[in-house]
This record gives structure tokens, C-alpha cells and sequence, in this order.
């Protein structure tokens, strides 16, 4: 599904933040992405929704090269992707509901479908009780939960994950991983940027370890490996 | 585009003009006066074309039959002129109507001339197109037994200056004035690109096209354009049919007239409102360029 060869990034200040990445990773995987800060796991997600390209080298989904994307077919890669953040990203005007039936709207569905299509991922969130609620009301797993609602509302093939555990307590942190286990166990591909050990070592999953902008490690039900 | 759609477009973009107030009065007073000033100057250049196109219409070239020219030269002059598409009204003037002509318009002495007549035969042509008469003029002096060719007296040519000069001055400072006002524009659509920077963001994350995101701040750009064509077309339209009223009358039976009240100020103001429109749309389109990279 994503396949990566000789990826190399240089950003205009010079920094290299992918050094040569060559990657596979097949629908239906649910893939880790650690490493330490500044390793270039978030550069290595953003290609692939192609929030940066590639100065070097190829990154494909399916048969797409979304390096060599034209600006005008971004938009159809996009509504074949989910993107969660560590920091939500919640518009604060508008109540869960029509945060999530933002993400229908501009891509200009009809009213009846989104109606639909919102109930039932509020459903899997466990949210349809507070659809009328505003952000600054939720806490931080509820505003999460609202978050990868709005990624996987349109039915994406894959979810990528910046770190989305990073602001939340390790209880929340869990109930928010039982959600990307439910999307991943309906066939959806998860890729996920993570500094959660606890996590990455109790629901184990391929690690792929990124440090200096490199690939040092990709293992198939692996471990954290950092302390 | 569904009508769903449309109708979000449309709601957004009125937002955006009730949200930052300021930059938006801003942007419409300086569309208001750059479109009052466009208005005068228009009526007025508008104006002075018609009595300037008036004036031309009746500038006589004067044609002086060489002396030596006998009958049957001057038929063969007549014919060229008369076949010459360039020309039209073609008279002819004998020497003793010339003499006439001077007699009534100068006094009796001129009378004396009447033992040796000192005139030429004369030819009046006009061209067909006013604005050739200086290049067909020319075009005559070359006809054999064509003595002189005069025209106007240089106030052809003076006139047709004046009216240039005046056009350029007037665009060049019409075109300044739009530019001002779009600048002004494309600073109150970068405010709201920035008010809602975090919701571009998203939309673009969730996969929006680049023109869905582009059209309300289009949108909001034509509106204030159209808000800020409002005044400046009430105000010459009133001006202009009082004006006219009461110019009009004192002009009864003149050479030149002010342009009828209509259609001239349905075509004005259907100006006005397009010029808004383009600088309400043009202002906001490179902002969006600038600031949206969509
Ligand atoms: N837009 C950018 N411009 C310049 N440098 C950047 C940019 N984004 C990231 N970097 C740099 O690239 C390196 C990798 O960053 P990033 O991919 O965000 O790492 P990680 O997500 O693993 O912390 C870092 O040194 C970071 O400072
Ligand atoms: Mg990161």
C-alpha cells in the first residue's frame, strides 16, 4: 500500500530529516513509528499524506506517486487518508457534530449521507451523548476521540497518528488505543508516531524505528527499544 | 457544485464581512471613491468625445484649385476627389462665390476685387471618418492642380491633443486609484485568510478542493466590491440627470449636446458595478494566491 525508495528529505534550512528511506508497508498493517525527537517520524508521516515531498526518491500509495502529485490530485489522495495530531486540532467554534460533519462538508457530501455517516462514527467513538458539546467542554480523550472520528469519517483506507497519546494520561492513552484497534480491525492501515512504551509494548504491532532519518529497526511485533 | 454547497460559500463569505468590520469599511469607501472618481471622469471624457465627435464632424477641408487649372481640369479634380471613398460632401466654389462669401462676412471694400478677382476656385470636401481629415488632407496635396489644402486651422489638431492628453492623464490616475483600492481589498481578505487559518488547515488536511477553498474569500471580495459600487452609482446617476436638466435646455438648437440621460447612464453604471466587481475579485484572488498557496 505504502512503499517508500530511497526517500531522502532536506528541508530549506538545510536539515535532513529523511536520509535514504526504503519501506513497505501492506493494507490492513497497523505499523509504530518511534524514535527520538527530531529523528524525522513526523517528516516520514507527512510525505506520505504529502504535507512535504520528498526532495529525493519515491514514496507511493497503491499506485499513486504522491511525490510527483499534481497540486490539483492532492485533494483525492487526502480523502483516502485519516490524519489524527497529538494537539486534536479541533475547530473551538463549532460542537463535536459539526466538526466531524466539517470534514463532509468541504468535500461536499450530502446532507443525508453525512447525517449517516457522522451517527455512526460517533457511535464508535463512544460520543453520541455529547454530540452537542463544544471542545472547550471535552477533556483531552474526549477531544481525541473527536478528532479520530473526523479522520476516519469519510471511510479512509489508512489512519496516520502523530503521536496521538502525547497529551493524554496513561488511562485515557489506552481507551484511545482500543479506538485505533476497532478502525485497524475493520481492515483500515494505521500508522502511528508514538513515544507511548507502555502501548507500543503491550499491543504489539511492526515497529519501524527512525533515528537521524534513517530506518534502524522494523520488526514485526517488536518492542519500544528506547528507556 | 451542489446547491448545499453553494449556499455554505455564500454563508461563509457574508461572515467573513460582518466578522472584521474596519478593514471591510475600509475596503469599501476606498472602492466607493475610486468608482466616484471613475464616474466623473467617465461622464466627463464620455462628454467631450461626443462634442469633440460633434466638431469633427464639422471640420471642412478646404481645397485651392491652382490657377493655371482650366474647366476641364477642374472636372478631373472634381472626379478624383469624388472617387476618393476617404471623402464625402463634395462642393464646389467658384472664385466669384468666394468673393461673395468675403464681401458678406468682410464688408463692401472687398467689393473693389470684383475688376481682377484674386481667388481660387474652391473645393469643400469632408472625410467620410472625421479623424482621417488631417491624413486625407494630406493625401489631397498631391492631386494635380491642388494649389493648397487647408483644414481646421490646427484646431483639428489641437483639439484631438487636448482630448488625448486629457484620456491619459485620466486613465493613468484611474488605474492608480484601482490599484489602491484592490491593495486595499486583498488586506482585508488576508485577515480573514488569517482569522481562519486553522479551519484552511483542516480543510485542506480532509482533502477540500483548492476551490472550495478558494471561492468564499472570492466571494467576499466581490461583495465589497459590488457594497462599494452602491454609492458611487446613486450619486452620478442623481448628479447627472440634474446636470442634464438643466444644461440641456441652454443647448437647444447648439452643434453639440450632452449624451441623453439614457441608455449613457445604464451603460455607466453597468461600468461602475463591473469595475467593483473586478476589483473586489482581482484584490481577493491574490491574496488567496499569496496567502492560501491553493
Ligand atoms: N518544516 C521544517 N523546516 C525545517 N526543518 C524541519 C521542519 N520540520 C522538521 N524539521 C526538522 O527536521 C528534523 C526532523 O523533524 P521531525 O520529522 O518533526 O522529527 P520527529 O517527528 O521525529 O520529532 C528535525 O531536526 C526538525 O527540526
Ligand atoms: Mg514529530
Amino acid at each position: 500500500m505504502i512503499k517508500m525508495k530511497n526517500v531522502y528529505k532536506k528541508y530549506a534550512n538545510g536539515v535532513v530529516a529523511s536520509n535514504g528511506i526504503n519501506i513497505d508497508i501492506h493494507r490492513g498493517e497497523f505499523v509504530y513509528v518511534v524514535g527520538p525527537s527530531g529523528a524525522g517520524k513526523s517528516t516520514f508521516i507527512k510525505m506520505i499524506y504529502r504535507e512535504e515531498v520528498p526532495t529525493n526518491g519515491e514514496v507511493h500509495f497503491d499506485n499513486i506517486n504522491v511525490g510527483q502529485l499534481q497540486q490539483k490530485e492532492v485533494p483525492k489522495l487526502r480523502r483516502r487518508i485519516g490524519v489524527v495530531f497529538q494537539d486534536f486540532k479541533l475547530l473551538p467554534k463549532l460542537n463535536v457534530y459539526e466538526n466531524i460533519a466539517f470534514a463532509l462538508e468541504v468535500i461536499e457530501e450530502t446532507p443525508a449521507e453525512i447525517r449517516k455517516k457522522v451517527n455512526e462514527v460517533l457511535k464508535l467513538v463512544g460520543l453520541t451523548q455529547k454530540a452537542r458539546m463544544f471542545p472547550n467542554e471535552l477533556s483531552g480523550g474526549e477531544q481525541q476521540r473527536v478528532s479520530i472520528a473526523r479522520s476516519i469519517v469519510n471511510q479512509p483506507e489508512l489512519v496516520i497518528a502523530d503521536e496521538p497519546t502525547g497529551n493524554l494520561d496513561p488511562e485515557t492513552s489506552w481507551d484511545i488505543m482500543d479506538i485505533f484497534e476497532k478502525i485497524n480491525a475493520r481492515g483500515t492501515t494505521i500508522i502511528m508516531a508514538t513515544h507511548n512504551k507502555e502501548v507500543v509494548n503491550t499491543i504489539r504491532h511492526r515497529v519501524i524505528a527512525i533515528e537521524g532519518g534513517i530506518i534502524i529497526r522494523d520488526e514485526i511485533g517488536g518492542d519500544y527499544g528506547y528507556e | 457544485m451542489n446547491s448545499e454547497t453553494l449556499k455554505r460559500h455564500f454563508r461563509e463569505s457574508f461572515k467573513s464581512i460582518g466578522r472584521n468590520r474596519w478593514m471591510t469599511f475600509a475596503s469599501i469607501s476606498a472602492v466607493t471613491v475610486t468608482l466616484i472618481i471613475v464616474g466623473v471622469f467617465m461622464t466627463m471624457m464620455m462628454n467631450l468625445d461626443k462634442i469633440a465627435t460633434n466638431l469633427e464632424e464639422d471640420v471642412e477641408i478646404k481645397v485651392l484649385v491652382d490657377l493655371a487649372a482650366d474647366d476641364a481640369a477642374i472636372k478631373e479634380l472634381e472626379k478624383q476627389l469624388k472617387d476618393n471613398p476617404k471623402l464625402t460632401e463634395i462642393e464646389f466654389s467658384s472664385n466669384e462665390e468666394e468673393l461673395e462669401i468675403m464681401i458678406k462676412g468682410y464688408g463692401e471694400e472687398f467689393a473693389l476685387y470684383k475688376q481682377g478677382n484674386p481667388l481660387r476656385h474652391v473645393f469643400y470636401v469632408k472625410a467620410t471618418d472625421p479623424q482621417d481629415t488631417i491624413k486625407v488632407a494630406k493625401e489631397i496635396e498631391g492631386y494635380d492642380y491642388a494649389f493648397e489644402v487647408k483644414y481646421g486651422e490646427g484646431k483639428v489638431e489641437k483639439l484631438f491633443n487636448i482630448l488625448n492628453t486629457g484620456r491619459n492623464v485620466g486613465i493613468v490616475l484611474m488605474i492608480a486609484l484601482v490599484f489602491t483600492a484592490m491593495f486595499l481589498i486583498s488586506n482585508t481578505i488576508r485577515i480573514t485568510i488569517v482569522a481562519r487559518k486553522q479551519e484552511i488547515e483542516i480543510m485542506k488536511l480532509v482533502g477540500a478542493t483548492n476551490s472550495f477553498v478558494r471561492i468564499p474569500f472570492i466571494l467576499e471580495g466581490i461583495w465589497l466590491g459590488i457594497l462599494g459600487a452602491i454609492l458611487p452609482m446613486i450619486l452620478i446617476t442623481l448628479a447627472y440627470f440634474n446636470l442634464y436638466d438643466y444644461i440641456q435646455p441652454k443647448l437647444e438648437g447648439e452643434l453639440f449636446q450632452p449624451l441623453s440621460k439614457t441608455p449613457f447612464i445604464y451603460q455607466l453604471n453597468g461600468l461602475l458595478l463591473l469595475i467593483g466587481i473586478f476589483i473586489g475579485a482581482w484584490g481577493s484572488f491574490m491574496s488567496v494566491r499569496k496567502f492560501l498557496k491553493v
